[in-house]
């Protein structure tokens, strides 16, 4: 079998057994990358000289008979939203096309400290804003199911490259979805852990109150080796959460006895496909068959959910995008003062659904319009956080489809942004509430990937691991291997 | 129509803590630009805050000498405003929940006691500086240099309870002492560590509504803020008068033409976008640990002031100049405690010294003259080993030689001359060539005699005993 093909747990066997060497997996995925890049689209810039260096590191602590690190020598992506000292972080976005970051972010610190390889920076909708990578700057990266439609997004290059298998495990950020939408749409597994598990240290800002970074995988097992190398406190964060960190893969016990599952109500919206629906409630009667229990559940402010997630969110993104100026780094237009010169600057280096969410925030937060839409939206924040602490009281986990549908057409939401938002319905609540949710694949509807999501208490990332793995362990989705063609 | 005059100050002052309020970054004043600073301050993608409790400390400290309720929970939130010295284009401040409010401050003008109510103080990071090439008005471009983004700035908002400009000067003295007291901020209004915005608005006398006020900028120095208020006066009594309306806009202080002008008006006014900072946690302060900050807060000048006249029986103008700065102050309590009389030591305080300070415009703590070399001086006096008059000769040598009184008395042969023997024969002189003051004396003109003591003194280089010349003169008239 090719190297490229192999999760990070198997990689991790091979490299230990010195049956392979980490610079003959890194060329391996490099290989990969060469023959597919072309058509998936899932990089913005890739890192080959540091990643075969940072490989033939690996190799000379293998030779020399040192202990290697659980993700040493095995290749990643890294959402180029995602800052690494001195190499091009874009955010999609051609306001920062040549921005290189003078600091490495906390999780590519931590990273580099398990001495993962990093392949490159993946494509994302502009400062992970959408939900189909097409708002990116530079590229439209394309779903390995199906190269038609678009991998979702906004961590569409990720979850592309590690469904192309041209990385065997990303980074991803979330702030409505933007994990487990890709993860869904392209059929692997996708975490957003519980607002402050992670650091946002070097995460470039789009809605700091939401946004988490999260681990992008083939399977449940890399998705738990992926979150010991990045989670914990952070002195860097101050939204960082300080409890102590476990180790993931204790919670890989494909054991579900008594697991209390919910099912929201809302999140079964009309709309939905039934294909869809009919996999997602297969998936639960098959972790009821492995000794869970399930039981309906209300939530029933998640219908206020989308508009108090698009206050939020661009009320806080109109502000982490106004130091966008021009001024001290990133794309600087001409004018002929400094008003001038900021206008021209922001009007050429944003795309259009950038400024149309700054427009949408600095209206929320206008004088005058404040107490109606960004504290309304607050206070109704406070509600559907409080749905989830109620369902938490009955349930230990809460199961619900990832999106209402599987991947549509490249080019078909673009000019309907509201279509488009709709994608988000049934992962913004998530986010808002700061807990943590798995996307994993739990069938295909015509060749296409569909996500299950479950989710967990606040810090309750074992128990969904635990109930992922269980049920992954007993399929085969995760096995199966996108085709890269067109269906 | 008589008008009551309306003030409300709006005072930034910057803190002297070590590092800035949301990083490691160095405060210190005058560094090469551009060095003191981070990806944090620099406000890069991606970057996020950290507080720096010093500044928490400080701020609580403040609050409680000006007489505040601390707030035991308190937040950060975001000021949106496009300046280029604010790199992220927003300013962290705190709106609608700050560290402190509700207090006041004494002050005392002609004589009379006024209590001045404080809104507000709230902790927020400064912004950056631009710097121009040649004039600002000529200038092709502006050049940043973000030193200063992040040193840590406390906004204290007065009350409009201020009525007039010599109290709005006062206010600030006061405010600018305790600030002091505290050691909290070196306001050095010329290194912009701190800063004033004067609201002002007049009203009929006896009215209780306010009027519609203009908010004074560029007040760089108290002077500008006296002079900046007291012109504003008289433009909106002028505007009054005429039957206008006064114009609800900012304005700033021209120094060079001593006038007010208009910089932008209340619909040019900035909708500031303020919402909670998502990247900073709520800050809730332990009810202990302010009463631990409020046990540890030093003697402030009140305290101070009402010390020195009750157990140094010094008058109140004194005591109100000698703790008008902590500085004066502790020089003043040590030399107390080098064994100086209060009063003695409050003249000299008052008198060589100061008049040296201003001179060489050194600050009380930098004075070559220390307390416990003053003492010596002062005992020399009261021994009698030197005059009066030779005292202020050995203090500016002691001023600029930093040598001690003894030596300098010693080494120039300063010595009093108190021997009658040694006297009479000058004085018999000086009668003998002045018998027109001598025969005035004689007639009755008392004051005749101050001539011939001046001529003893001056043929003794001022070194013969004043009181001994006296007695003799008038023995041998």
């Amino acid at each position: 079998m090719e190297l490229y093909k192999l999760s990070a747990h198997e990689l991790r066997k091979k490299l230990q057994a010195k049956e392979v060497s980490a610079v003959e997996v890194a060329e391996a995925v490099y290989n990969r990358v060469d023959a597919v890049e072309d058509t998936v689209q899932a990089y913005i810039s890739l890192t080959r000289e540091a990643a075969l260096a940072e490989a033939r590191r690996v190799d000379e602590k293998i030779k020399t008979g040192q202990a290697i690190l659980p993700l040493a020598g095995i290749p990643g992506a890294l959402k180029d939203n995602i800052c690494v000292k001195g190499t091009r972080t874009t955010c999609g976005s051609k306001i920062l096309a040549n921005y290189v970051p003078p600091y490495d972010a906390t999780v590519t610190r931590k990273l580099a400290e398990q001495d993962t390889v990093i392949i490159g920076k993946a494509n994302l909708d502009e400062f992970a804003m959408g939900s189909s990578t097409e708002n990116s700057a530079f590229k439209v990266s394309r779903n390995p199911w199906d190269t038609d439609t678009v991998p979702g997004g906004s961590s569409g290059g990720s979850a592309a490259a590690v469904a192309a298998a041209e990385a065997v495990w990303a980074l991803g950020s979330d702030t409505g979805g933007s994990i487990r939408l890709p993860a869904a749409f392209c059929g692997v597994v996708g975490l957003k852990p519980t607002y402050g598990r992670v650091s946002r240290y070097g995460l470039v800002a789009y809605a700091s109150s939401l946004d988490q970074i999260g681990p992008i995988t083939r399977d449940v097992t890399d998705c738990a080796l992926v979150m010991n190398a990045i989670a914990g406190y952070d002195p860097l964060d101050s939204t960082s959460i300080n409890a102590p960190t476990p180790d993931y893969t204790k919670a890989l016990v494909p054991d579900i006895r008594g697991l209390k599952i919910g099912l929201p109500k809302e999140y079964f919206v009309a709309g939905m496909d039934p294909e869809v629906e009919r996999a997602v409630y297969a998936a639960i009667e098959q972790l009821k068959a492995l000794g869970a229990e399930y039981k309906e559940v209300s939530m029933p402010h998640t219908e206020y959910a989308l508009a108090t997630y698009y206050m939020v969110a661009t009320a806080e993104a109109s502000s982490n995008l106004a130091r966008y100026v021009g001024v001290g780094f990133g794309y600087r237009g001409e004018g002929s003062d400094i008003i001038a010169m900021s206008k021209k600057s922001r009007t050429e280096g944003f795309g259009e659904e950038v400024r149309r969410r700054i427009m949408l925030g600095n209206y929320a937060l206008s004088s005058g319009y404040y107490d109606a839409y960004y504290l309304k939206a607050l206070k109704v924040r406070t509600l559907i956080k409080r749905d989830f602490d109620k369902a938490f009281e009955d349930v230990d986990v809460l199961a619900a489809p990832i999106a209402p549908t599987t991947a549509f057409k490249i080019g078909e939401k673009v000019d309907d942004p509201l279509a488009m938002y709709l994608q988000d319905v049934c992962t913004v609540p998530v986010n808002l509430a700061g807990v943590p949710a798995i996307s994993l694949p739990c069938g295909f509807k015509d060749h296409m990937p569909i996500g299950l999501q479950i989710i967990g208490k606040p810090l309750g990332e074992e128990t969904i691991l635990r109930a992922a793995y269980a049920f992954e362990q007993n399929n085969d989705y995760y096995k199966r291997l996108a085709p890269l063609g067109r269906a | 129509m008589a008008y009551e005059v309306v003030i409300g100050l709006e005072v930034h002052t910057e803190l002297k803590t070590e590092s800035k309020i949301f990083c490691g970054c160095s405060t210190k004043f005058g560094a090469d630009q551009n060095t003191n600073v981070c990806p944090v301050c620099l406000g890069l993608p991606g970057v996020l805050p950290v507080f720096n409790t010093k500044v928490l400390e400080f701020a609580v400290r403040t609050g409680l000498a000006l007489n505040c309720e601390i707030l035991p929970f308190s937040k950060f939130d975001r000021k949106n405003y496009y300046y280029p010295d604010l790199p992220k284009n927003f300013q962290t401040s705190q709106y609608d929940l700050p560290i402190a409010v509700n207090g006041y401050l004494d002050i005392e003008v002609n004589g009379e006691t006024r209590r001045i109510n404080i809104t507000r103080v709230h902790m927020e990071e400064d912004a950056g500086k631009l710097v121009h090439a040649g004039s600002i008005t000529k200038s092709e471009y502006a050049l940043v240099d973000y030193n200063r983004t992040g040193v840590p700035l406390l906004e204290i908002v007065s009350e409009p309870d201020i009525r007039s400009a010599d109290e709005a000067k006062a206010y600030l003295e006061k405010l600018k002492a305790i600030l002091q007291y505290i050691d909290v901020s070196d306001c050095k209004m010329e290194e912009g560590s701190l800063r004033c915005d004067a609201n002002i608005s007049l009203r009929p006398a006896g009215a209780t509504y306010l009027g519609t006020k203009s908010e004074l900028k560029n007040l760089n120095s108290f002077k500008a803020v006296q002079r900046g208020l007291e012109y504003e006066v008289l433009r909106q009594t002028e505007v009054l008068e005429e039957g206008g309306k006064v114009v609800q806009e900012t304005r700033t202080w021209d120094e060079g033409r001593g006038i007010t002008a208009s910089m932008r008006s209340k619909e040019q006014a900035h909708d500031y976008r303020y919402f909670p900072e998502p990247d900073l946690v709520p800050i809730v302060v332990d009810p202990v640990w302010i009463e631990d900050i409020r046990k540890k807060l030093p003697e402030l000048p009140d305290a101070r002031r009402a010390r020195l006249i009750n157990d140094h029986n010094l008058s109140s103008y004194d005591a109100g100049m000698i703790t008008s700065s902590r500085a004066m102050a502790d020089y003043f309590d040590n030399t107390l405690k080098a064994g100086a009389d209060a009063k003695t030591a409050a003249n000299w305080l008052m008198g060589e010294v100061s008049k040296h300070l201003n001179l060489s415009n050194c600050e009380v703590e930098d004075c070559p003259v220390t307390p416990e070399k003053l003492v010596e001086l002062t005992k020399l006096l009261d021994k009698g080993t030197i005059s009066g008059k030779i005292a202020k000769t050995v203090f500016e040598e002691m001023w600029s030689s930093g040598k001690d009184a003894a030596t300098i008395v010693k080494e120039q042969g300063l010595v009093q001359i108190s021997d009658e023997g040694a006297i009479i024969a000058v004085i018999e002189a000086v009668i003998a060539a002045n018998p027109q003051s001598v025969a005035d004396f004689q007639a009755g003109k008392d004051r005749a005699i101050g001539f011939l003591v001046g001529q003893v003194m001056k043929q003794t280089k001022g070194r013969a005993n004043p009181e001994v010349v006296n007695k003799l003169l008038r023995e041998r008239m």
